[in-house]
């Protein structure tokens, strides 16, 4: 069994894996705002669709990535929880919600991964590996338009979503920093590049779904 | 002043624990939050019931006996203070004030409001000391300088009163400030240097035998330890820990 | 043939103490036994024996006059050579036998817990109590100031001998010359050890440890931990501890009070204990018991003592044979928080070091300080030729830095005749204004800023008083509620140290052969009267560097003695006397809490048994504290079980104990007719109202011999030596 330590060192390095990816997502889904009908992006995208070494290779382990944050996130609230059986009556203690809800934060992030993976991920398997049928180099950018032009529903909770993403990250960065040993108490940068991060995922993904809401 | 107690009362171990109510009358401001429990004791002694029973001792704030989660906050609602060091004058006429034991699976109750904390002093067995005989035959104090900032940061972490807030606060009754503190003053040493390694494994692996929860960086501990130990402690002690997993 | 009848051979003898022929014949050789030779074999008589185990040594120069009954093991010499001399002559244990001895140590203090590691390390087995629920808990922890030590880093002229000196002066020449230079001489080892173990010292910015000064001493020789010197001490020796519990080498009981010692055949075998958790009485036998479970302070109920310090472990030993010394030596600190009301549980100590830079004062006017008791005037307001410098004017040399002794008792004096400026007229003002201005004229001067603008000086000088004491100031404001940067602190003495306590020889052994006591439970080094930053000194070097040698001269006989069962009739008497009183105490149902008597005790002592005694005040109390002890044993009310969890039980034993301490206290003070350090009486002081030694009649130390429930106590005097100082009346005008 691990130790402590250790399951919390894991839990920071997916994390920030995790994030790693989600800045590539990020920049890729931002060509999608350049005035040129989408070309760059049906580009790119066909590009992570098609080429064998991020299909078969960083999709898989980027899978297991999220797998893993997840359930070591469950594990993790699970023993904490049983560290104390006996409960407060009252408990008031002088610290963020974010902090102490990471949980919560993180279901809403895994029902709206469902939801996204339901949108875009699913129907581009069955595109590809079950239907197989041919490449279209064009189709992603339509797609996109598709999914969030005038969807005032899904736009919404795309954006709820996005919010709590970016607590999520804001606390998981620097905690993350903590875990594997750097003190973000010591290091005030270390914050703010936390702070900067976690608006950047979720202002810039928001950004995209209500430009796409509203321009087509 | 006139107040309302919500007080956790609980025979023994075993024995399952309720909230009991109180009033008291006449408190005066310039009492402390543990005279007036006193206060309230000898009402109760006087009346035959027996007394609530809560951890105390040198009632200056150092010793980190008393305990006690008052309104929901460990040591109370000041920052930087332990419960013996709480005046009622930071309460008001007719206020209602629950008061519960330190809780978390590793600090069982003993009897109303006093906890077993025997589980920090096995943490300390571990590994919490800098093996040098006690002969007083070493080296001469001054031989080895040590940088006013290191012995300021290990003093600082060497402050810790081993009350047990952290844990009381932590919503996973992680004890890892507690344990970061004592890693780290050693850390901030040269004489701690040598046994690094087996000190930060053994204190660990310890501190998770006794069940106390994983850290999430909340940063409750920090905001309620009575000696403001900082979580940059934290850092360290995780940084300790992988390096010695390392090298 | 009566004669002859008394006199024992070798083999007999040896096979009493427990120890081979060969030692006994190696004890007649060095002179430690005397032996007579019938028909050409050692025989030795029995009264000799019954001299040797009580530990008793032939050459011993001390108290051959004085009718002392034992010797206190002073080795012969000068003073410098006594220790070094000492520790190559005494017994060893080898390290294999000492595989075989059990100790016991009772409280893990600064000298209990170095005490424990150093045995354990050694290779003795220890088993450590206290009654704390950690170790780490006693109340050493709260000394703030800092422990002296004769290093000298500082380069001004420290030495061990100056160390010596000042100590024996400052005790006002009532401890034992060579306990105190011993103490002197181990002082720097201390320092050492503990930054061996990682103690975080304060340092300057060389790196290197740094020093500060004290009352009563013309040296920087105090090292320190900003306020909380006591606490990094006792956590480098708890850690210490830790390492050996970890090894198996020492069995640690929290939660666990000593109730009773166990005498077999004369020596010290075991104690009783009781499980504070589940009230269980356990017995516990050993070759040796060591006392290190700290003073008597609370015996006045208020004091700056922990809540739960107590006397009870030193006054079962009394009751079972041990000299107890000087118990009315206690030590008045003059700067603590006053009492505030009639609920107060416990005073806060404010560092002496405050009165470096804070000046004391009371009005001059009677009718001032009875405005500002009204609260109908601000101590502001009083202007500064309306103000009573009292220690300023009347002891011009020293001013504020009088040792604690003298400043306490002026305090006092001061309020008695009026002039006290609180609600209850018991506190007078120190006052950091003058040291704000005088600062703050110093930091404008040197930083080019306007000198004349008030405002701007005020805030310079609350900077630097606050990087100086800041955390004290902030202490104050959380407990008085007052900031003391803008109004004059209230202070007044509060009881704080005793120096008496158990009565031990040269090697800390008490009357007792095998019960030994270490620290401030022990009488030893601090005389009537102990300098700031010493306890610290005394309580680390008992228990690291002189017990664990010492303690081998005694076990050295023990070697071959086995393990101590604990099912013989000695154990079985001293659990069932345990049983009995708690059956006894707990019988009533209903009547007094036991607080309400430890403050009716607390209130005789303070006002009869407090700074200043006289002969009238110390006979009420002793008649006094008898009734109340009556009253107590018949209706104290001690609800809940004595099985489980019960503080008040707890409590009980404790004060129990003070109500029979407190009237031998008031015995040794009625019996001292002399004013020393700490004990004032006032049939003996100066016109100027100054204390006035008598070392004619009372150069010695008082060792008390309980007789008995309802006999008066025996005293035995010490005749105290001064072969290397030059008795003299301490002045500080």
């Amino acid at each position: 069994m691990y130790s402590s330590i250790i399951k919390k060192v894991l839990m920071a390095l997916s994390g920030i894996f995790l994030m790693v990816f989600l800045l590539q997502h990020l920049a890729i889904n931002l060509t999608s705002l350049f005035p040129d009908d989408g070309n760059t992006f049906n580009k790119i995208s066909h590009f992570m669709g098609y080429n064998p070494l991020v299909q078969f290779v960083l999709q898989p382990i980027l899978i297991f990535g999220v797998f893993f944050h997840f359930i070591m996130g469950f594990v993790l609230e699970y023993q904490n929880r049983k560290a104390r059986i006996s409960k407060y009556i009252y408990h008031k203690t002088r610290s963020s919600w974010v902090s102490k809800n990471m949980i919560l934060s993180g279901l809403v992030i895994l029902a709206f991964l469902a939801l996204h993976f339901y949108d875009f991920w699913i129907p581009e398997m069955d595109y590809k590996y079950i239907n197989f049928k041919q490449p279209d180099s064009l189709k992603y950018f339509h797609e996109l338009q598709e999914k969030f032009y005038g969807q005032t529903t899904r736009t919404t909770i795309y954006c709820i979503s996005f919010i709590l993403l970016g607590l999520h990250l804001n606390h998981g960065l620097s905690s993350s920093f903590q875990s594997v040993g750097i003190s973000n108490k010591k290091e005030k940068n270390l914050q703010r590049l936390a702070i900067i991060y976690s608006f950047i995922i979720s202002f810039g993904f928001s950004f995209i779904a209500i430009y796409h809401y509203f321009v087509h | 002043m006139d107040l309302q107690l919500k007080i956790w009362r609980q025979k023994n171990k075993l024995n399952k624990g309720e909230i009991k109510n109180y009033s008291i009358k006449n408190i005066e401001p310039d009492m402390s939050f543990l005279e007036m429990l006193d206060i309230l004791n000898q009402g109760l002694i006087s009346s035959g019931e027996e007394p609530v029973a809560f951890d105390h001792d040198c009632r200056e704030g150092i010793c980190g006996a008393c305990s006690l989660v008052i309104n929901g906050a460990p040591h109370g609602p000041d920052k930087g203070t332990t419960t013996c060091q709480l005046h009622m004058r930071r309460f008001n006429d007719g206020d209602t004030i629950y008061i519960e034991p330190f809780r978390g699976n590793s600090f069982p109750v003993i009897k109303d409001l006093v906890v077993d904390r025997s589980a920090f002093d096995r943490i300390q067995q571990a590994g919490g000391y800098v093996s040098v005989n006690t002969s007083g035959n070493t080296v001469d104090a001054n031989a080895t300088p040590i940088p006013k900032p290191d012995a300021d940061k290990a003093f600082e972490a060497a402050a810790c009163i081993g009350c047990g807030a952290c844990v009381a606060a932590c919503k996973n009754s992680s004890a890892m400030l507690f344990v970061g503190a004592k890693v780290s003053q050693y850390a901030h040493l040269p004489q701690g240097k040598v046994e690094a390694k087996e000190r930060v494994t053994n204190m660990v692996k310890q501190m998770d035998k006794e069940g106390f929860g994983n850290c999430t960086n909340t940063g409750a501990c920090e905001a309620h330890c009575p000696k403001e130990i900082s979580v940059e402690n934290i850092a360290n002690l995780n940084r300790e820990y992988l390096l010695s997993k390392i090298k | 043939m009566e004669n002859k009848a008394k006199m024992l051979s070798i083999k007999v003898v040896a096979e009493t103490l427990n120890v081979s022929q060969k030692t006994i014949r190696r004890h007649i050789n060095s002179g430690k036994i005397n032996s007579v030779k019938l028909g050409g074999v050692h025989r030795i008589s029995e009264s000799e024996l019954k001299r040797f185990m009580a530990g008793e040594v032939v050459d011993s120069n001390a108290n051959k006059d004085s009718g002392f009954p034992l010797s206190n093991k002073v080795p012969s010499g000068p003073l410098e050579n006594k220790w070094s001399k000492h520790k190559g002559n005494i017994n060893l244990v080898s390290p294999a036998n000492k595989r075989n001895i059990d100790i016991i140590v009772v409280g893990t203090g600064l000298a209990g817990a170095s005490a424990s590691a150093t045995l354990a390390e050694l290779g003795y087995n220890v088993k450590s109590f206290c009654f704390q629920d950690s170790p780490r808990r006693a109340h050493s922890i709260a000394a703030q100031g800092g422990i002296n030590a004769a290093k000298n880093y500082q380069g001004d002229g420290d030495s061990n001998y100056r160390l010596f000196y000042d100590t024996i002066k400052g005790g006002d020449y009532r401890s034992r010359e060579a306990n105190v230079y011993r103490l002197a001489e181990v002082s720097a080892n201390i320092i050492d050890q503990c930054v061996a173990q990682g103690v975080p010292f304060a340092r300057d910015y060389g790196g290197l440890l740094d020093n500060r000064s004290f009352g009563g001493v013309l040296v920087s020789r105090t090292f320190y931990a900003k306020g909380q010197t006591g606490q990094q001490l006792l956590l480098g020796a708890y850690s210490a501890l830790n390492r050996q519990i970890n090894r198996g080498k020492v069995d640690m009981y929290s939660r666990h009070e000593m109730m009773e010692l166990v005498v077999v055949k004369g020596k010290a075998r075991g104690i009783i204990t009781r499980n504070l958790v589940n009230g269980k009485i356990e017995r516990h036998g050993a070759h040796a018991v060591v006392i290190a479970s700290g003073g008597y302070g609370n015996v006045f109920y208020l004091s700056t003592n922990a809540m739960g310090s107590n006397v009870t472990a030193g006054w079962k030993i009394y009751k079972k044979g041990a000299f107890f010394a000087n118990p009315c030596y206690t030590q008045i600190h003059p700067t603590c928080i006053p009492v505030s009301g009639e609920h107060q549980s416990k005073l806060t100590l404010m560092s002496e070091s405050l009165r470096n830079d804070g000046r004391i004062w009371v009005p001059k006017k009677l009718e001032d300080a009875d405005k500002i008791r009204k609260n109908q005037m601000k101590p502001t307001e009083i202007t500064e030729e309306n103000r009573d410098y009292y220690l300023e004017r009347r002891y011009p040399a020293f001013g504020n830095l009088v040792p604690r002794d003298v400043a306490s008792r002026a305090a006092k004096e001061r309020c008695d005749a009026g002039y006290g400026v609180n609600k209850t007229g018991q506190a007078v003002y120190l006052d950091f204004s003058s040291a704000i201005i005088r600062y703050g004229k110093e930091k404008a001067t040197s930083t080019g800023q306007d000198t004349n603008n008030i405002d701007l000086i005020k805030k310079l000088g609350k900077e630097i008083i606050k990087a100086k004491y800041g955390n004290l100031f902030q202490m104050y404001e959380k407990i008085a509620d007052e900031n003391p940067y803008e109004t004059p602190m209230k202070i007044f003495p509060a009881v704080h140290y005793t120096m008496g306590g158990v009565w031990v020889d040269y090697n800390l052994m008490t009357s007792i052969p095998g019960c030994f006591a270490i620290g401030e439970a022990n009488f030893s080094d601090h005389g009537a009267n102990r300098l700031g930053a010493s306890a610290l000194m005394q309580g680390l070097a008992d228990g690291y560097f002189v017990l664990p040698y010492t303690i081998g001269d005694y076990l050295a006989n023990d070697i071959k003695t086995g393990s101590i069962s604990i099912e013989s009739k000695e154990f079985v008497e001293a659990e069932n006397a345990v049983n009995n009183f708690i059956e006894k105490i707990t019988k009533n149902k209903s009547g007094n809490s036991v607080d309400y008597y430890h403050r009716k005790l607390g209130k005789i002592m303070w006002d009869k048994c407090g700074m200043s005694r006289n002969q009238k005040g110390l006979k009420e109390a002793i008649k006094e504290i008898k009734e109340l002890r009556k009253d107590f044993h018949n209706n104290v009310f001690v609800p809940g079980f004595s099985n489980g969890y019960n503080e008040e039980l707890a409590k009980a034993g404790r004060v129990a104990d003070f109500l029979e301490l407190g009237e031998l206290f008031a015995i040794d003070a009625l019996s001292r007719e002399e004013s020393c350090g700490g004990h004032f009486r006032e049939e003996h002081q100066t016109k100027e109202g100054e204390a006035l030694r008598n070392d004619k009649d009372y150069t010695y130390a008082s060792c008390w011999e309980f007789m008995g429930e309802q006999n008066h106590p025996k005293l035995n005097k010490e005749h105290l030596n001064f072969e290397f100082i030059e008795l003299k009346s301490r002045s500080y005008k």
